[in-house]
């Protein structure tokens, strides 16, 4: 093959890219709704949190207000608090967990997709500007606003909290639900959720399966995470102790005896004279032939040479916690971004 | 110079190849049709020359030798897209500023004037045009742009007859304005026929016919005579294509400026861009490239590389 000859280094050279900000404009201009809508989602959240947060507050204004502090009358009144409040906050961030997809769905997978299924990168990519560097300066603006949306999202959830803590709730702020609506995790897990969906959108090249993908993509990393990953972000702690510290995340608990793991029949043969039966070993239902002054079943077990030993994480690891979780959070997040536009400008049509 | 320059170019899709062994030199100052049946690569080679698509093999590059899609190479090539995409969502006026932003140089002070004169709104969105106002609109963001290279994929596909004619008016009148050279695919041959002045028939993935119409249509002939004497006849000549229609046969033949003597009974025409392409495109095994036409007088080329 003959070789090329050479181009005009000189001229070219004198080539000065278009400036950056010359894309901040068209950012603005073809993102602002997408924006918007991350903007209408977290604002409508955020109102619930302030509608429901402020009677919640007021209650546990009575509640903090008793003395002396620690006295029966002032923990019925945590507990009667707890009971009236706890099971809304819960299944409010319970629902709130697909904020971080709904925004990587909606906000991050159309980004790039939108433009190879309307042929517009066609347009785009064919300017002076160039396509990475287009890619780019489309993705960081609205990677930074999404995290500092969460960022200040996750204050308002902290504030939401507060009384739920303070009532001393037996999930602590390490409760899966919890954790990632804390600290640094809500600005990492949207960030990582838009960086997942751009890099679908520019995989995918469709804006509705992007979408899915999107969603797959984002469940199964955040149930991994959840479900497997954060509890080895430090060794967890095991304790033969039947009570718990306050607020820690258990993990697991299991019954053993003579140093062997005890199946939940041998558990059942040994409640039997007092009739009771373990449900699961943690769940005990008194039969109709109990006896009355018959207390704890755990005690029980005990005293019959069980021994109950809880795998947990204490709260104290929170911050610590958090940190990591952010940290592999944003790094995957910049991976995910680096990967997308390496593949906006090699693999091309 | 040359505006497109192609050595040994393929590109595979999966397993099939789009392209394969095309060599090409377009030189500047003309307007250049790329023209050939559907599928056959012309697509594929104005993606790989402007930089959308990257070579399997090979190498292509525009404007005296800038490697295809580097920055110096998108700074001077405009690229009107086939079925002209725009961001159907934005105004006129934000096409123009966003090409604005995107580019070093754009013209906007020529690209209102011309939207105006063509009697576009600039309010209005670009998804709510004509399709003949989108193409226009595209090919005012090119021009504006002032490139040295202009490229039209199927510029005219979803045009009718008269958006059509304004369309190649107006690319006409850019050409005659200033020095900017003009590549545009099409598989309507009649409708390049009066404005293109470089021919590179493309068939099944390679460059089977390149060169100035001009002495494209000077050296070959359509000779027309008995079917009877048809082969003998033929076998003096260089016949692209031989054509029956009962007792007479139309021989198409390359003379290369050699004009000998026509036979008793036989009569020889000049003939016209539409016949030659259409006689080559019957004739895939057939091809007519010229020398290379490497203007900067850069080293030989392998005379294997354009006669592949």
């Amino acid at each position: 093959m003959a070789t090329l000859t050479t181009v005009q280094p000189a001229q070219d050279a004198g080539l000065r890219p278009v400036p950056w900000r010359r894309m901040t404009w068209i950012t603005w201009r073809q993102h602002r709704l997408a924006l918007a809508g991350v903007i209408a989602l977290l604002g409508v959240a955020a109102a619930y949190l302030l509608i429901t947060g402020l009677p919640m507050h007021q209650a546990y204004g009575a509640v903090s207000a008793c003395r002396p502090a620690g006295s029966g009358v002032c923990q019925q009144a945590a507990n009667d608090f707890l009971d009236t409040y706890a099971p809304g906050v819960g299944v409010t961030l319970g629902v709130f967990q697909v904020i971080p997809a709904l925004i990587g769905a909606f906000a991050g997978a159309p980004l790039l997709a939108r433009e190879f299924e309307t042929g517009t990168f066609r347009y785009t990519w064919t300017q002076g500007f160039g396509r990475a560097r287009w890619a780019l300066a489309k993705i960081a603006p609205l990677a930074v606003a999404v995290a500092v949306a969460g960022g200040a999202f996750t204050l308002l959830v902290s504030w939401y909290m507060q009384p739920i803590f303070g009532a001393g709730d037996h999930n602590g702020p390490l409760y899966p639900t919890l954790f990632d609506f804390l600290g640094v995790a809500l600005a990492a897990w949207m960030l990582a959720a838009f960086a997942i969906g751009v890099l679908a959108g520019v995989l995918v090249r469709r804006v509705i399966p992007a979408i899915f993908a999107t969603l797959a993509a984002w469940a199964g990393l955040a149930f991994v995470t959840g479900i497997f990953l954060r509890q080895h972000y430090e060794a967890p702690l095991v304790t033969s102790s039947p009570s718990i510290p306050a607020s820690a995340w258990v993990i697991s608990q299991g019954w053993f005896r003579g140093g062997n793991p005890a199946s939940l029949d041998m558990i059942n043969q040994t409640l039997r004279p007092v009739d009771v039966q373990a449900v699961t070993p943690e769940l005990f239902q008194p039969g109709p032939a109990a006896p009355a002054t018959f207390g704890d079943p755990v005690k029980y077990l005990i005293q019959h040479g069980y021994t109950q030993l809880t795998t947990y994480q204490p709260a104290s690891r929170f911050w610590p916690f958090q940190w990591i979780e952010g940290g592999w959070l944003l790094a995957l997040s910049l991976l995910l971004i680096a990967a997308t536009v390496w593949l906006v400008r090699r693999r091309a049509t | 110079m040359n505006v497109i320059e192609a050595i040994g170019l393929g590109k595979r899709y999966g397993s099939t190849w789009a392209l394969r062994g095309c060599a090409l030199a377009i030189p500047a100052g003309h307007v250049a049709a790329l023209v050939g049946p559907n599928g056959a690569g012309k697509t594929t080679l104005l993606n790989l020359a402007v930089g959308l698509t990257a070579p399997t093999e090979g190498t292509v590059t525009v404007l005296d030798g800038r490697p295809a899609g580097s920055p110096a190479a998108l700074d001077g090539i405009a690229f009107v897209a086939q079925d002209a995409p725009l961001y159907k969502s934005l105004s006129v006026a934000d096409m123009l500023h966003l090409t604005r932003n995107l580019n070093r140089r754009f013209d906007q002070s020529y690209a209102a004037a011309r939207l105006g004169q063509l009697g576009i709104p600039m309010r209005r969105r670009a998804g709510n045009l004509s399709g003949g106002q989108q193409a226009q609109l595209a090919l005012t963001l090119a021009l504006a742009r002032r490139p040295r290279l202009l490229v039209l994929d199927e510029p005219m596909a979803m045009l009718d007859p008269l958006a059509r004619h304004d369309f190649m008016a107006a690319v006409m009148a850019a050409v005659a304005d200033g020095d900017v050279s003009v590549v545009l695919s099409s598989h309507v041959l009649a409708e390049l026929e009066r404005v293109a002045d470089y021919l590179v028939l493309i068939t099944s993935g390679s460059v089977q016919v390149a060169g100035e119409v001009d002495d494209l249509l000077a050296s070959h002939r359509v000779l027309t005579g008995p079917a009877a004497e048809a082969d003998s006849y033929a076998q003096r000549l260089d016949v692209v294509n031989a054509r029956r229609g009962g007792a007479q046969a139309h021989l198409l033949v390359r003379t290369n400026g050699r004009s000998g003597p026509v036979p008793p009974g036989w009569e020889e025409h000049p003939v016209s861009l539409e016949e030659l392409a259409l006689a080559y495109l019957r004739e895939p095994g057939a091809g007519a490239l010229p020398g290379p036409t490497r203007a900067r007088g850069a080293e030989p080329m392998e005379v294997t590389n354009w006669q592949r």
